[in-house]
């Protein structure tokens, strides 16, 4: 069988590949020690900035990357006894108190917590660090509003009005982190017995709702690449600025905007905590007080998209220019959230699913 | 210890079943071990079969609906391509196949460029007919549903039907037909018959690709549609409720069971006749009249329209940036901008190491699939129990890959070889999907091998390898060759399991149109469209290559 073995070398010259690949890296004279740091999907930052930790502190920060924010917390809870790495970055304000009742996280109050005030820091035990923030907001087509003269809506509120039938698309809150969040805006505005009669209103009102964030903007929302038919989407508060910088012709000023009403956004806070029972603790320390240092904060807006929470640290210029920031975000207490949150969801799919 | 010739066959034959143990039923048992441990009977009682019952009954009936369609496309397409020779067939024939690796993000940009409120086909449409509103309205709905599924796994029928199609022998239908029995009469009682196996069993890997198909459902279906995969993702991911996510998918694997065994026949019980497969060919000729002209034409015009137009689409919207007044422009910016780390971020996939990765992954998975594949066919015709064997094997197709994937991670993660070589895990778990498509592919065509011919090869002291070298692989070149393809090209277009899996350092092509269209901004949605459209190349021009050497060799 000259064609199966063959084969069958081809296999094992390529399994001897896949091994020797991740042997890189290991030849310095001083073994580095590794920091494994996991996180979401939607983690992103410079090169430089890890590099410059790497070489300060001899250490390979390797990350691993699992799923939404969700999917992430979920498997470091069920992967608890046997933890994949040291530190955990990327559980928000809505999932928060799954993270803190399932003990994944040590204590530590690092000394960079002072730069960073108050409202930001939600666990007074310092198992998780706040890390950086962003408003999920309504976006808006500029274009669309301007050519139809319709008047831009201010408030929730607003959005029931008859000239906006048909006008929104939101993510399905059991699905979408940015879905959840505006859900928990209206109940910031409405209380729990309230929110439902809103989407009620809201559904008569032609609301469109899609599964993910990736389908509101790209499919139905108007100002986007997609081109669909809703000129108001849920995003972020940054998306116009984003769009600005990923634009394909340079632009004057961003295609859409934000509704920033009050509590027509949602605050969400990222945290980072340490795993419990790591053996590099000492470097898990050095790793977050890193990531609450100017060079790193200043260095998220650009990547993730999200706002640094170190007062020092300076927003850039894109950011400045082509966004607003809510002055009355909607905020709810992060246990109540976390003791009513499926029972919220279910309830709103029955509202406005069924 | 010196091993007699049948005694290595055998221990050979274990290496498919260990390691579908390894991979399969160990990670199951663990996260079903986890899911049910904590089972009380709460659970069980109160609204359960609610929450069970509308996801259950609406995945069957949209799988159901959706293989239905796909057949009734795919016959004509399967007939088309195993008897007519045309200009551009080759093309044609990756074409139908393409939709297959494309992640759903990149279908559902396809879709709506095409069918969507501002979608092309719709503007030309009001443009023609002065309408006020766009005439298609089909996304959110179950039509979108269905259409993505014929849209993806038409070319899995067109293929293994058509490779047996292909490959049958002529010599009966012509004879029916010198004795004067209609084209119907012929289909119905001569080719049906000998197509029946290959039929079921491509059939079967719709239905359950249908079955458990949760990007469609997601992005395309929309928050309406709640099917088992769906429910189970949610209640993994989202609620943390292991136990419900675990009843779903023990559902799942039932209906998977019940239904495979349903259809799935024993080959050697069965009773049927089996014929000497043609490899000559002698179906294959040139649209001989009007008619069949005409059949042809139709068929291709479906096809183009069909098939290549959202492909097209995809390729058009890679290389045109749109402004707020509508106004087109052309540009290779997106293109280049996948080339370079503009932003200097730490994750940046270069285009290149994500082919790369992809290819490795795609090749690995070809091979152990193919290999082990074909040892598990070869096998499956010497066990007693062929028929539960085969429906076994086919159980990880069946089986919710969010499941498996959580058993994947709690089960292999903490042993200090994967953690080290982590990577090696993701062609694996291609793997365990590949590999029934593998065998369903080969099984009917090592069964529909006359028996006789081996038992002659035996009887003059042949070993089963010379056997298996002599008489069956020269016989199954050209489903291996399906077989074959279909691992490549699922590991290549795998999106879950991967980025389940994987380390950011071994991104792959579907991870990086993931990445991008994730992100706002003209320059990112450009930039997955082009890598999406990379994408399709790689993959059209590994098949291509396939074929050519499948031709080659065949010539020598």
């Amino acid at each position: 069988m000259k064609k199966v073995s063959r084969f069958l070398i081809a296999g094992a010259m390529l399994m001897l590949f896949l091994f020797s690949a991740c042997q890189k890296g290991q030849t310095a004279t001083q073994e580095p020690r590794t920091l494994t740091v996991l996180t979401h999907d939607s983690f992103a930052i410079s090169e430089a900035i890890i590099t410059r930790f790497e070489e300060e502190n001899n250490v390979q920060v390797d990350f691993i990357l699992s799923g939404d924010a969700g999917s992430a917390l979920n498997k470091i809870i069920l992967t608890k006894d046997a933890p994949l790495g040291d530190v955990f970055y990327g559980t928000d304000n809505t999932f928060l108190s799954r993270a803190l009742d399932a003990d994944i996280f040590e204590p530590y109050a690092s000394p960079l917590l002072e730069k960073i005030s108050d409202p930001f820091k939600l666990d007074a035990e310092n198992r998780a660090l706040p890390v950086d923030y962003g408003d999920v907001c309504i976006n808006y087509d500029k274009n669309y509003f301007a050519t139809t003269g319709l008047a831009i809506p201010q408030s929730l509120d607003d959005l029931l009005s008859p000239e906006y039938n048909g006008l929104l698309v939101v993510e399905n809150p059991a699905i979408s982190s940015p879905g959840l969040a505006f859900l928990l805006a209206t109940i910031a505005q409405y209380g729990e017995d309230g929110y439902l009669a809103y989407w009620q209103q809201l559904k008569d009102n032609g609301l469109v709702v899609v599964n993910d964030w990736n389908t509101a903007y790209y499919t139905n929302f108007s100002a986007s690449s997609g081109k669909g038919p809703q000129p108001m989407a849920v995003s972020y508060a940054t998306s116009p600025a984003v769009e600005v910088m990923y634009a394909a012709e340079p632009m004057e000023e961003a295609p859409t905007a934000s509704i920033i009403g009050k509590n027509t956004c949602f605050r969400q806070i990222e945290f980072v905590g340490i795993l419990k029972n790591t053996p590099n603790r000492d470097l898990a320390e050095k790793f977050i007080d890193y990531m609450l240092s100017v060079p790193f904060q200043e260095d998220i807006p650009m990547n993730m998209f999200m706002f640094p929470v170190n007062s020092d640290a300076q927003l850039p210029e894109e950011f400045t220019k082509y966004m607003q920031i809510p002055d009355s975000p909607a905020m709810l207490p992060y246990a109540e959230i976390s003791t009513s949150r499926d029972a919220w969801i279910e309830a709103w799919q029955e509202v406005v699913l069924k | 210890m010196h091993l007699t010739r049948r005694q290595t066959f055998f221990l050979l034959g274990l290496i498919p079943i260990l390691f579908l143990i390894c991979f399969y039923v160990l990670p199951l048992g663990v996260i079903f071990q986890k899911a049910f441990s904590g089972l009380s009977s709460q659970i069980l009682s109160g609204d359960l079969w609610q929450k069970i019952g509308s996801p259950l009954f609406f995945t069957l009936k949209q799988a159901g609906l959706s293989v239905f369609l796909t057949i009734l496309v795919g016959f004509p397409l399967a007939y088309g391509f195993s008897h007519f020779e045309f200009k551009g067939k080759k093309v044609f024939y990756t074409a139908v196949t393409l939709p297959f690796i494309l992640p759903t993000v990149v279908v559902a940009a396809a879709f709506n460029s095409l069918v969507g409120s501002s979608g092309w086909l719709n503007l030309f449409l009001m443009q023609v007919f002065h309408l006020a509103a766009p005439p298609i309205q089909i996304l959110n709905t179950l039509t979108i549903i269905l259409v993505a599924h014929i849209f993806y796994n038409t070319s899995v029928f067109v293929r293994v039907v058509g490779a047996a199609w292909a490959q049958l022998e002529i010599e009966q239908e012509q004879a029916a037909s010198t004795l004067g029995a209609s084209a119907w009469k012929r289909f119905w009682l001569i080719t049906l018959p000998l197509l029946k196996q290959s039929i079921i069993s491509a059939l079967l890997m719709v239905f359950l690709f249908d079955f458990t198909s949760f990007g469609v459902i997601l992005l395309l279906g929309g928050p309406t549609f709640n099917t088992l995969e769906v429910e189970i993702y949610q209640q993994t991911t989202q609620l943390l409720n292991l136990t419900l996510a675990g009843i779903l998918s023990v559902i799942q694997m039932a209906i998977t069971f019940l239904i495979s065994w349903f259809l799935l026949h024993d080959a050697r019980t069965g009773g049927m006749v089996t014929f000497l497969p043609d490899i000559k060919n002698e179906r294959l000729r040139k649209p001989a009249n009007g008619k069949e002209r005409v059949f042809l034409i139709a068929l291709l015009s479906f096809l183009v329209f069909f098939f290549v137009l959202p492909e097209f689409s995809l390729f058009f919207r890679s290389l045109v940036t749109i402004d707020t007044h509508g106004a087109l422009k052309f540009t290779v910016r997106f293109y280049q901008e996948l080339f370079q780390n503009t932003r200097g971020t730490l994750f940046y996939i270069s285009p290149l190491t994500a082919f790369k990765n992809s290819f490795l992954y795609a090749l690995t998975t070809m091979l152990i699939a193919g290999i082990l594949g074909t040892i598990a066919a070869y096998g499956l015709l010497h066990f007693r129990k062929t028929k539960l064997l085969q429906v076994m094997v086919i159980l990880p197709l069946g089986t919710s890959s969010v499941t498996l994937g959580l058993g994947f991670l709690l089960t292999f993660t903490g042993v200090p070889f994967f953690q080290k070589v982590p990577q090696v895990l993701v062609p694996i778990a291609h793997t365990l999907v590949a590999l029934p498509v593998v065998i369903n592919t080969l099984f009917p065509a090592f069964s529909a091998i006359p028996e006789n011919l081996r038992n002659a090869a035996a009887n003059l002291g042949a070993s089963p390898f010379q056997i298996l070298k002599k008489i069956d692989l020269p016989l199954i070149r050209r489903p291996l060759l399906v077989g074959a393809m279909y691992a490549f090209i699922l590991s290549l277009g795998e999106f879950g399991a991967t980025s389940f899996l994987t380390r950011p350092e071994y991104p792959t092509m579907p991870i990086a149109i993931y990445r991008y269209i994730n992100m706002p901004g003209a320059v990112n949605y450009g930039q997955a469209m082009a890598m999406a459209c990379l994408l399709l190349i790689v993959c059209a021009a590994s098949m291509l290559l396939m074929e050519y050497f499948f031709e080659k060799e065949k010539r020598t």
